[in-house]
């Protein structure tokens, strides 16, 4: 840190206005879901009663649930793959076909959503594959890898290959060697994509649109179509769970990849 | 030596490639050229709703049947009906203003939070992840609770005396532009904030010593230091916003129909998947100069560290 760093106050201005402008909206629909009254304009109180309506709603349930599952199974499998993804561009080298191989992982990071969930839904038709969990669990995977990946090479690319070294040249095998030494050392970056992939699979609207079918509309799907219909209290309840959850998640993963970071610092003193 | 001894004895290490490697052939790059070859047909009223379809079990004759069918047609379409240009250019001009206005209140936010204090400086990070990370619905909605007409913008308008009758927020341009903004903004910040972190102030405080007034410094020393991240962040805003579907269609109006909302259109609504197909694979061709730049970009900056 240098001593020359001031922090003046139209520092101070902008990145308060920032922050408010990033968080007045999000309170704002917080603090609405607590208003007893139906309408959105007039307070009439504090009140649980749009949360007590959700208990009611079955159909949102199941979607909740069915986000919550197809979340989980697609983070599992994008973190299984991202991380080889990373491991396959740190570890081995300038290898051939390497250039479409970083191409097709990174384009998902921009690549409009319209377009991977239109081409993954024309994809699924040419197989014959029913549309429902399974295609949106694999469209999910498909966005979501190259995110675990960006984590996990970031990771590995400040990692100390030499601890490698001393267990193989102790006579580790290869693979035990991984397992035991280079997971354990990757493992908050491992958990950090996976708590990424699954929170953005929560949220996937456009490619869930896409690939969805009978029987498996997501939670986002589900909000979306009332809130074409307009403002409602009780979307306003939902979204604040959703928010509660998304943001819990956050919290997790960088506290994970905060302690991820003191255990560098720390094995570097050895 | 000893290093080179011991990377040799992984020879089977090629072999964590394969998996992701395959996934992405299969469900990322086949997919596109489905999407080419459903382009290049007819919209029919069948099963699935084009031809020609490839009948492999007809074997050499299904494939010259399936090539004689299929034409260019579909692109002559959309080079007639205005309403396709029209959205093109639209997305465009949505993309490149929002990008601009990004630029200009993304990097106060990413200087001020490099000049925080040390220890404040990981709060901030994680107070401007946040909403990156919670739902985009749920972000876009939230702001139709503030801009509808009885909605809380127009009542403190009201109250505050500053308008008589309630403005029509929702369904404008403006209404889309905030809604953009609002959702890209962490996008622009991040880059920005992770190439601020890295400026030597050493270099500032030369230019201040030598007499440089702070606006040219800015200019001359600390933007071009800061242009890799500004880069990052422009394209990692400007290329998903030309395909933005959620905001223009929550926020929008019939005015700002964009070009992702014509692709969604013509798909659900109209069953059209040639024209869906052929409006994605332009889509795609417009893009592919700004995100090789992107990775371009990425690349080097990775390498740079």
């Amino acid at each position: 840190m240098s001593v020359g760093r001031k922090f003046s106050s139209f520092n101070l201005i902008s990145v308060a206005l920032g922050i408010a402008f990033l968080y007045l909206p999000i309170v704002i629909l917080v603090v609405y879901s607590f208003n007893a009254s139906r309408l959105v304009t007039v307070w009439g109180g504090w009140s649980l009663r749009w949360y007590a309506a959700l208990l009611e709603d079955s159909a949102l349930q199941e979607a909740a649930a069915n986000s919550l599952l197809i979340a989980l199974a697609s983070a599992t499998a994008a973190t299984v793959l991202g991380t080889l993804a990373a491991l396959t561009l740190t570890r081995l080298g300038r290898f051939r076909g390497r250039l479409p191989f970083v191409a097709m992982l990174y384009a998902p990071l921009v690549m409009p959503e319209v377009i991977t969930g239109l081409s993954l839904l024309l994809f699924f038709v040419a197989i014959n594959l029913d549309r429902g969990f399974l295609t949106i669990t694999i469209a999910h995977t498909t966005l979501t890898l190259c995110f675990v990946a960006v984590v996990v090479q970031s990771r590995l690319a400040g990692f100390d290959r030499t601890l490698e070294e001393a267990a193989m040249d102790l006579g580790c095998p290869p693979l035990r060697t991984f397992l035991t030494v280079t997971v354990p050392l990757i493992a908050p970056a491992i958990a950090a994509g996976f708590l990424l992939a699954f929170s953005l699979s929560l949220d996937d609207l456009v490619i869930a649109s896409f690939t969805t079918g009978p029987g498996a509309t997501t939670l986002p799907i589900r909000i979306y179509s009332d809130v074409r219909l307009g403002v409602k209290p009780e979307i306003n309840a939902v979204c604040t769970i959703f928010v509660a959850v998304i943001a819990l998640v956050v919290i997790a993963a960088s506290i994970l990849t905060r302690r991820a970071e003191q255990r560098q610092q720390v094995s570097a003193y050895y | 030596m000893k290093a080179r001894s011991a990377r040799n004895r992984l020879s089977g290490r090629w072999l964590i490639a394969v998996l992701p490697y395959l996934w992405l052939i299969a469900f990322f790059f086949l997919p596109f050229l489905i999407v080419l070859k459903i382009s290049l047909s007819q919209t029919a009223i069948a099963q699935p709703p084009y031809t020609p379809t490839l009948d492999l079990a007809a074997g050499w004759t299904g494939l010259k049947a399936f090539l004689g069918g299929l034409s260019f047609s579909t692109y002559g379409l959309l080079a007639q009906d205005d309403i396709y240009l029209l959205s093109y250019l639209k997305s465009l001009q949505i993309a490149a203003l929002s990008t601009l206005v990004l630029i200009v209140i993304g990097l106060p936010i990413a200087y001020g939070m490099a000049r925080a204090p040390g220890r404040t400086q990981p709060i901030l990070l994680v107070a401007v992840i946040l909403p990156f990370w919670t739902s985009f619905l749920i972000r876009v909605y939230a702001w139709i609770n503030i801009l509808q007409r009885d909605g809380l913008l127009n009542d403190a308008l009201r109250a505050l005396g500053l308008i008589a009758e309630p403005v029509a927020w929702l369904a404008s341009d403006t209404a889309v532009y905030i809604g953009i903004i609002y959702s890209y903004l962490p996008f622009m910040v991040l880059p920005l904030y992770a190439n601020f972190q890295k400026l030597d102030e050493s270099l500032l405080e030369a230019a201040a010593d030598l007499g440089c007034p702070r606006w040219k410094t800015f200019f001359l020393v600390t933007l071009p230091l800061v242009m890799p991240g500004l880069a990052a962040g422009a394209l990692l805003c400007f290329i998903p916003i030309i395909g933005e579907f959620v905001i223009p269609d929550l926020l929008g109006s019939s005015q700002t129909l964009m070009i992702g909302q014509t692709l969604w259109t013509e798909f659900f609504a109209n069953r059209d998947w040639p024209v869906a197909s052929a409006i994605a694979v332009v889509l795609l061709a417009l893009l592919v100069v700004p995100i090789a730049f992107y990775e371009n970009v990425r690349s080097r900056q990775i390498e740079g560290r």
